[in-house]
């Protein structure tokens, strides 16, 4: 088992303290808006993962368990 | 004795919860304008508005028992619950009540935020516009101390959520600055996995 970060990317407001929080997996564009590295939350920054997600002005961003199996699928 | 420290304690949790709500206020404003620093990143601004307020329920918490349980003022519960019961200055201490029942409106809804979603909680947290002016209002009519050096600390509270508003004011009559022009970045180097936000196929990356 393992997480994933998701964006609901409607509700994104580019805040921008997500990148703050977990600038290991996100960065911002030019415009401020978060850009997400893919795959899994390794174990060593899940506790800031879930930090970054709880930050979230907009609740735009959740943790998504996900079975180690559908990892390597090709889930949207 | 017993009565006298019991009256100290809830003038000084009081005096230390309207310090500690005012700061709430003008951090949650200072967030809601997305402001930052070099050295002040706004999750800084955020983290501080939260735990201020988390801080703030202890004291307010403080500041009713002692008032409550103090036998001088004999208050009851009822009247820390129920706003305008209170015999003992009934306006002026029913505003703390009508400000903490406010608060704990704000309280419940913030910790309770993914649940009930962003729009409604957006909604209710309008109300911190109203609690604040109750509770300074409470604090200026009750508070026994109103005369002396606890005036510093009242006009440094006012000025301090005075100056965020009108920052929050003034941010809004101004019109957003467009976005910066798309230009290509050819000294900085994309990282490994931008533009691959939509993609679950580069599952080989190094994270």
């Amino acid at each position: 088992m393992a997480d994933e970060i998701r964006i609901d990317r409607i509700r994104c407001d580019g805040h921008g303290l997500c990148a703050e929080l977990l600038p290991e997996l996100i960065e911002l564009d030019d415009w401020g808006y978060p850009l997400l590295a893919p795959g899994p939350v390794p174990e060593h920054l899940r506790e800031h993962a879930r930090q970054a997600v709880a930050a979230c002005p907009v609740v735009a961003l959740r943790l998504e368990r996900v079975a180690a199996a559908i990892q390597s699928g090709r889930r949207a | 004795m017993t009565s006298s420290i019991l009256w100290y304690a809830t003038r000084g949790a009081g005096a230390v919860s309207l310090i500690l709500l005012s700061s709430v206020v003008a951090l949650g404003i200072l967030s809601a304008l997305r402001w930052r620093a070099t050295a002040w990143p706004r999750f800084l601004t955020v983290g501080l508005h939260r735990n201020l307020a988390l801080l703030s329920v202890v004291f307010l918490a403080l500041h009713i028992v002692t008032a409550v349980v103090d036998p001088y003022t004999s208050l009851g519960w009822a009247a820390a619950l129920v706003p305008f019961s209170s015999y003992y200055r009934t306006f002026w201490l029913g505003l703390g009540v009508v400000a903490v029942d406010l608060f704990v409106a704000l309280l419940l809804t913030s910790l309770l935020r993914r649940a009930i979603g962003p729009r409604t909680w957006r909604l209710v947290h309008w109300v911190a516009y109203a609690c604040w002016p109750v509770a300074m209002a409470h604090s200026l009519g009750t508070g026994t101390d109103t005369r002396s050096w606890m005036l510093v600390i009242y006009l440094v509270c006012v000025a301090m959520v005075l100056t965020a508003v009108a920052a929050r004011l003034i941010g809004s009559r101004r019109p957003q600055s467009p976005p910066a022009p798309i230009t290509p970045r050819p000294a900085s180097p994309a990282p490994a996995w931008s533009g691959v936000s939509g993609t679950r196929s580069d599952k080989a990356s190094k994270w």
